[in-house]
């Protein structure tokens, strides 16, 4: 066994022992731990394959730029594929799965495409599986598509409904604090000790950053600052990502609440999705190691040195027993000292000349710590499949050529090619610059007030962090648009840049981008074939397209892009890092709008009194209305008949409460809907309303709906439920930004008031018996378009109109929402014993059919008043929004499709809307689209067969004595039809004024 | 983004709706259909600074008219778009500037 | 030239892979061309290939300010589909469908294009009424199109939310022909193809203005010095209005918006088609690239931009409205996302089209559709700079349209260029 829980050390709880089980067996932990560190406790290295190849991969990092360690954790309903098990946190009872293997982890069928690796290099597939030139089309590739979809893609997800919560928070800061290590504890100690009101938020489940990954000494320090951040008051989340910067210092950040516990309570959501507005951003994301590559690179126990440093000294887990350490800058130093202490055999090898970085001292030190010493040296290949086993090394020559050197048995490759600043959150906000001296790309300039500090800022050892991070609060709190960051230094140690140890003639695969299979050979067959730019580069390899996002392999890509067109790294460019910095739950970021949450549903105030009556909903845009009241057992078609019958016949009630309605107040509201209406409103008397179309400017129809004068300066205006919000807006914006000179108000009152359509030759019988004074509502008081504001009994206020949309004698009643339940009862009251109904959308369609009114199905926004039949409702003595444009050639053509009414021929068939009509015997040809469509059908009791509204070239008149085909390929093919006047049903509306 | 509601205080952008280029002088309701033409359907639409209308529909309802750079959405001002509302949240009287 | 093919990989394969050459050269501009077309989009690119196929037309250079298919070629969510209804709309729709077809073999280069249905769910009565509309009149003009019965989707696709959707899907419209495609591939493929035929594709080129002679442009200037033409042709979506404002020429019909594209990270196949839902406000499409990422996208961020950078209520929104018509989402993690600029126009269609100067062509204005769209805008605004004038296919996709009233807007949104999204 070469990986090895330590007796003692480690950050973890020894006392509390975890047991959890990885691909079916049983293995223990300790509360502390990530999954990683646990698996290799228990000597697991093989923990799954990779993307394209199938080759074996293994833990590779000890955090979120983890490219190896993915796996699948939990089951059911609560899988989470491509979790990084670097970066899950270890509780009792969980499990975790092998993913991108078939049938097993150690005998993979796709690895067969490991062996065919060399014809598989990037963008292979865009030169085949396109089958022959002369067969053409798309079935030979979508044949292959099958198989390669298979193949890609990493775990599988779920495909149950989550059965998790998740929250929406919002907070505001002065300072957001990014990264819990020493900078970032210091800058909000700072920052909040100067009287910031400061959040810090740090990803992982424990303060420290990179102090937790050094010997117990660091305890200590990291004791010190923790106490002064909480002593200085400071606002702290824990397993909480800043994902990204946006706009004017807003920050997203994902808290995840309870991805660590075994069993949450079930009021606890699973993630929390943070919005912050912070007055100033603090980026103290410390930095990540990267490798340089070579052969075989991403054999299972290759890892980063700071990897197992980490391990070492946070987890008490010793990765291995014969380690070789490969580096080209001094922070691995430490690394290897520290686990020869801990009992390993190790071997460094450094790329430099002794001499490039502390001489003799080095080898000195190196010596006394137990460790083999070998400059000059790299690994120029791993050995080994499922696990490496020895390391090929290699010796530097001159022009950065390395000659194969010899052998080494190993169980664990360390390797530290240089550090990256973390600044993928700034450079979401500003292109970053390559810095020659330290190798790394830092932070660019960017004019929002964003401080990088620490590792992030190119800062290595901790006290000049902790210093640097200080410097930022300070900084932060004393000069709020002071935007430059702490000077970085080198940290000592010069880094030599190295990305590649290759051999010539050498043919291994070396890998910058492990998830992916991205290799340095793609890199340069991305060079041959002119891909160059570095989003060709990214695009054509998919480098950094993986879920580690590029964190570690970018840079490398770049390197060798810069090698191959003889150009510097800063002159290749850098790749975006786009947000989300680590990938984020689509359910955390929905939060609680789901379900009826999901646009929330708008219910009238008589919602439970329709229900209460037998009411089927149906859905109104964001509403639910009555769609019908079924009686005894009757189904849709029986009822809406049957409502429709009894409205004609009797009387019916319908809860039209959705209408948007808008007060309308001011002594030059009457000039105002005068410009706004199509029609005449200059002179509407009080007591009156009236109906009207609103054209768009560009002269199409936006709405139509009443109008009531209420006073001289009191107006209430009904739109459609569908616009009643953008007209609202609209009126606000006309007044306000156009004719400032109007003195009106607009206020919506749709909420304040409930609606009731009582229509029917004995719905004066009805009102009259609810109204507190029959007089009040009497032929006289109250004519056809006639208003009064009136009392039902009891004292209930209430508005009527006497409007129709039915055709029938018909009024519109509002009354305070509030009273909207009682108004119905009364109304109810009186109208069932008369023979009423209730009558729900599907009947108020028929009627209005019958009447030919239109509605949201012919008023769809591409339509002239003239096309909807109602030219003569357009003002030709005054001028209106929409006169100017109305008035353009092609919407003036005679040949226009315009309303109609459409019968079938034989009246026993039916049609469906939808259905496009055209001329019969004339063929289909393909140029044609018809000559109109069907925009609504029904069954007319009145008429006694289905009658349709539609749109028809010309019109009615222009299809006298033609025949007409409803055409509906889709559903039920040709229906014969007969093209009539949109009125056909008491076409001169004498039943309404009766 | 943040819009500094002059009414309400600053606010996110998702309690507001933008409207369109706030420049746009639309003509008067009898001009002739060419100056609705340009009015309606032509945009400078410039890359920068421009002036804009939003309305802060989840808050106040007022039209603003908002100077914000385009390609950086930086701000620089936002004003009541009806000159007399905003002078008088400014507390001014007609006539008393 | 290689030719591309499973021999040539296998060949090449033997040899390390050391013998591709170039996809396309790295020519130096010359001073002079027949025809210059501004922008290595997919739209420019394209119509360079089409003159030089179609027209046999020769000297024709592509310049590009940065790098080719940068724009919204490479930032797209890469539907393809014909399930337009206007007449005009409906024909070229139903053309670039058609080259999309033949697309890889077109160009010798695998784009991918897979048919894997195109489902519109639908909700209410009156949305199927409207769906059916726009789906006889495909059938109808030579189109491919379904109705799908709720039981029908349930088999085909049986995860979406069904159950306790906040609205209730009952069916869906669907074109079987409509699907996906790898959209960097596109841009490669047609830059690879024009270079064969001796286009010069000029990277990081950028114009920056027009010199003129009365009513003609002579040259352009560049970032790489004055490059003169016969003739010009402008596809630079995203820079359409600074560049018409560059040749003096006004304003135009257009306004560029911010749309943002999303993609979580790669995963075995959970959906096998794309998936298109717009109800109560809401405008939601998905589906699922051959690597594994759910790709998807709503609604514009709705303001303004020219910034390529979102903001998290638009992200919110998706995210809504993924977890909604697929529940089994929420636990999928969001991998990254991006912006693109849209040219919004004012009733949703785009411009392919002459302009106030005798040898400058108008290519812009496509709103969402420009991936889709490009295979036969391309070949259109080809035959418009071959021929002078348009073919009747294009001939409503003009500057003049609004002052003749036409209206081929396919939302009906009125002219408000954000609400054609």
């Amino acid at each position: 066994m070469s990986a090895t829980r330590l007796a003692r050390g480690g950050r973890i709880a020894r006392g509390e022992e975890l047991r959890f089980h990885w691909n079916g067996r049983e293995l223990r932990g300790f509360r502390g731990d990530t999954l990683a560190s646990a698996l290799l406790a228990n000597d697991v290295f093989l923990l799954g394959r990779s993307f394209k190849y199938h080759r074996p991969r293994g833990v590779m990092s000890a955090g979120v730029e983890e490219s190896g360690a993915l796996v699948t954790v939990g089951e059911g309903a609560r899988r989470d594929p491509n979790v990084k098990a670097t970066a899950q946190e270890l509780h009792a009872g969980l499990r975790a799965s092998s993913q991108n293997v078939w049938p097993g982890l150690r005998f993979d069928i796709g690895a067969l495409s490991g062996m065919c690796a060399r014809f598989l290099p990037a963008g292979f597939y865009y030169k085949t599986f396109m089958g022959p030139r002369r067969v053409g089309g798309t079935r030979v590739w979508m044949q292959f598509e099958k198989l390669i979809r298979r193949a890609a893609g990493m775990g599988a997800a779920s495909r149950l409904p989550d059965p998790d919560n998740y929250e929406h928070a919002h907070a505001h800061c002065d300072a957001l604090v990014v990264g819990g290590g020493p900078a970032g504890l210091a800058a909000a100690a700072a920052a909040a000790r100067a009287g910031m009101d400061v959040l810090l938020v740090e990803q992982d489940f424990a303060l420290g950053g990179d102090l937790l990954h050094q010997p117990p000494a660091a305890d200590e320090k990291l004791r010190a600052l923790t106490a002064e951040v909480e002593a200085a008051g400071v606002r702290v989340l824990t397993r909480t990502t800043a994902f990204g910067i946006y706009d004017h210092g807003v920050v997203g950040l994902l808290e995840r609440a309870t991805d660590h516990i075994a069993r949450p309570g079930a009021h606890q959501p699973r993630q929390r999705f943070w919005t912050v507005r912070a007055k100033r951003i603090i980026l103290a994301t410390g930095a990540l190691e990267r490798q340089f590559v070579f052969g075989d690179n991403d054999r299972p126990g290759v890892m980063s040195a700071s990897a197992a440093r980490a391990y070492l000294h946070r987890y008490g887990v010793r990765c291995g027993a014969r380690i070789v350490v490969a580096t080209n800058n001094d922070s691995a130093h430490q690394t290897a000292a520290e686990l020869a202490q801990a009992g390993a055999e190790v071997t460094l090898l450094d790329a430099r000349e002794e001499a490039h970085s502390a001489g003799g001292e080095l080898s000195a030190r190196m010596r006394d710590a137990g460790v083999r010493l070998c400059a000059a040296h790299a690994p120029l290949r791993a050995i080994g499949r499922a696990r490496v086993r020895a390391v090929q090394t290699a010796t530097a020559a001159p022009g950065n050529e390395w000659i194969p050197g010899e052998r080494m048995r190993c169980d664990l490759l360390l390797v530290s090619g240089g550090w990256s600043p973390a600044i993928h959150l700034h450079s979401q906000r500003a292109r970053p610059v390559w810095d020659d001296a330290l190798a790394c790309f830092l932070a660019g300039q960017c004019d929002e007030p964003i401080t990088v500090a620490g590792a992030a800022a190119g800062v290595w050892n901790s006290e000049d962090c902790e210093r640097s991070g200080a410097a930022a609060g300070r900084a932060a709190a004393n000069a709020p648009g002071n935007n430059a960051a702490p000077a970085h230094n080198d940290g000592g140690g010069a880094i030599l840049p190295l990305y590649e140890i290759r051999a010539r003639a050498k043919k291994t695969k070396a890998f910058i981008d492990p998830q992916h299979d991205v290799t340095a050979d793609d890199i340069r067959l991305a060079h041959r074939e002119g891909f160059v730019s570095s989003e060709h580069l990214k695009r054509y390899t998919t480098l950094g397209m993986a879920t580690d996002g590029g964190k570690v392999g970018n840079v490398i890509g770049l390197a060798l892009m810069a090698e191959a067109l003889s150009k510097k790294i800063a002159e290749v460019g850098a790749t975006a890092f786009r947000p989300p910095y680590t990938p984020v739950a689509l359910g955390a970021l929905r939060g609680r709008s789901v379900g009826e949450h999901f646009r929330p549903l708008r219910r009238t105030p008589m919602h439970r009194w329709n229900l209460e009556h037998g009411a089927t909903m149906t859905m109104a845009g964001l509403w639910h209305r009555p769609w019908y009241f079924a009686r005894g057992g009757e189904n849709i078609e029986q009822a809406y008949q049957r409502e429709a019958a009894t409205v004609r016949a009797a009387v019916g009630l319908c809860d039209v409460t959705s209408l948007g309605k808008i007060a309308l107040q001011g002594p030059d509201t009457a000039e105002f809907l005068n410009r706004v209406y199509t029609n005449p409103f200059a002179k509407l008397p009080a007591g009156k309303a009236r109906y009207g179309i609103m054209l768009r400017d560009d002269g199409l129809v936006l709405d139509d709906g009443t109008t009531w004068r209420l006073s001289d300066n009191e107006y209430f205006m009904t739109t459609t439920t569908a616009h009643a919000a953008t007209v609202m807006a609209w009126l606000e914006e006309l007044l306000q930004t156009r004719w400032p000179e109007l003195k009106v108000h607009a206020t919506s009152v749709s909420e304040q008031w409930a609606g009731c359509a009582l229509a029917g030759p004995k719905s004066r019988e009805v009102l009259a018996t609810c109204a507190a004074r029959a007089d009040a509502v009497s032929n006289d008081a109250l004519p056809f378009m006639g208003v009064v504001e009136t009392e039902l009994r009891g004292g209930l206020r209430c508005r009527i109109a006497r409007i129709s949309f039915s055709g029938e004698l018909a009024f519109e009643i509002y009354a305070p929402s509030d009273y909207a339940c009682a108004m119905m009862d009364m109304l109810w009251g009186a109208a069932a014993p008369l023979g009423g109904c209730l009558y729900g959308l599907e009947a108020l369609g028929a009627l209005r059919i019958e009447k030919g009114h239109v509605t949201g199905a012919e008023l769809d926004g591409r339509v002239s008043i003239d096309d909807a039949g109602l030219g003569r409702m357009a003002s030709t003595r005054k001028a209106y929004i929409g006169s100017a444009l109305r008035m353009r050639p092609e919407l003036l053509r005679e040949d226009r499709p315009q309303l109609v009414g459409i019968m079938p021929k034989n009246r026993r068939k039916t049609f469906n809307a939808g259905a496009l009509l055209c001329e019969a015997g004339r063929g289909r040809d393909v140029s044609k689209h018809g000559d109109g469509w069907i925009t609504a059908v029904t069954a007319s009791p009145a008429l006694g067969h289905w009658i349709g509204l539609g749109f028809i070239a010309g019109g009615a008149d222009a299809w006298r004595g033609r025949r007409v085909v409803a055409a509906d390929p889709l559903r039920r093919g040709d229906v014969a039809g007969e093209i009539t006047s949109p009125h056909m049903f008491d076409p001169d509306g004498k039943r309404m004024h009766g | 983004m943040r819009i500094n509601c002059p009414f309400c205080g600053l606010r996110d952008h998702a309690e507001f709706a933008y409207g369109g280029d706030g420049s746009v002088r639309y003509p008067p309701l009898d001009a002739p259909a060419a100056d609705w033409h340009d009015a309606v359907f032509l945009r400078a639409n410039p890359r920068g600074m421009q002036t804009e209308t939003w309305q802060h529909l989840h808050g106040c309802r007022m039209w603003l008219l908002v100077e914000r750079d385009t390609a950086t959405h930086e701000i620089r001002s936002v004003r009541a778009a009806h000159d007399g509302i905003g002078a008088a949240l400014r507390g001014e009287r007609d006539g008393a500037r | 030239m290689t030719r591309y093919s499973a021999w040539s990989v296998f060949k090449n394969g033997l040899q390390g892979q050391r013998n591709w050459r170039r996809a396309w050269r790295d020519p130096e501009p010359k001073r002079e061309y027949d025809t210059v077309i501004i922008g290595a989009g997919l739209h420019g690119l394209a119509t360079a290939y089409y003159l030089a196929k179609n027209h046999a037309a020769r000297n024709i250079a592509v310049l590009e300010k940065g790098w080719l298919g940068g724009g919204n070629a490479g930032r797209n969510t890469t539907i393809v589909r014909s399930n337009y209804m206007m007449p005009g709309n409906r024909g070229f729709y139903e053309h670039s469908l058609r080259l999309w077809e033949n697309l890889s073999h077109e160009l010798n280069y695998n784009v991918m294009f897979s048919q894997r249905a195109h489902i519109t769910l639908l909700h209410t009565p009156a949305a199927r009424d409207a769906a059916a509309r726009r789906y006889n009149t495909m059938l109808l003009t030579g189109s491919d199109a379904e109705l799908w019965s709720l039981k029908k989707l349930k088999r085909k696709i049986p995860h979406l939310n069904y159950d306790s959707a906040r609205f209730p899907i009952i069916g869906a419209a669907v074109q079987r022909r409509a699907g996906n495609a790898r959209h960097d591939a596109a841009a490669w493929g047609y830059a690879r193809a024009a270079d064969q035929l001796g286009v010069d594709i000029i990277q990081n080129c950028e114009v920056t203005g027009f010199a003129r002679e009365a009513n003609r442009v002579t040259a352009v200037d560049t970032s790489r010095g004055r490059i003169q033409a016969r003739r010009f042709g402008l596809a630079v979506a995203g820079s359409t209005s600074q560049l018409w404002a560059a040749a003096e020429l006004g304003k135009l019909p257009v306004e560029t918006h911010l749309l943002q594209a999303f993609v979580t990270e790669p995963l075995k196949p959970l959906l096998d088609h794309v998936v298109v839902f717009g109800v109560g406000g809401a405008h939601f499409y998905i589906s699922q690239s051959d690597k594994g990422g759910m790709v998807f996208g709503g609604d514009l961020d709705w303001y303004k931009s020219y910034s390529q950078r979102g903001n998290l209520p638009a992200v919110a929104d998706a995210a809504e409205c993924a977890t909604s018509i697929l529940p089994c989402l929420a636990r999928v993690r969001l991998l990254r996302h991006w912006g693109g600029l849209m040219d919004m126009s004012m009733d949703g269609s785009p411009f392919i089209c002459k302009t106030p100067l005798e040898n400058l062509y108008l290519n812009a204005g496509w709103n969402y559709g420009g991936f889709k769209a490009s295979p036969a805008s391309g070949w259109y605004f080809a035959d418009l700079i071959a021929n002078a004038r348009a073919h009747p296919a294009v001939e409503n996709f003009d500057l003049g349209r609004f002052a003749r009233g036409v209206n081929i807007d396919e939302r009906g949104a009125g002219p408000d260029p954000k609400l054609h999204g």
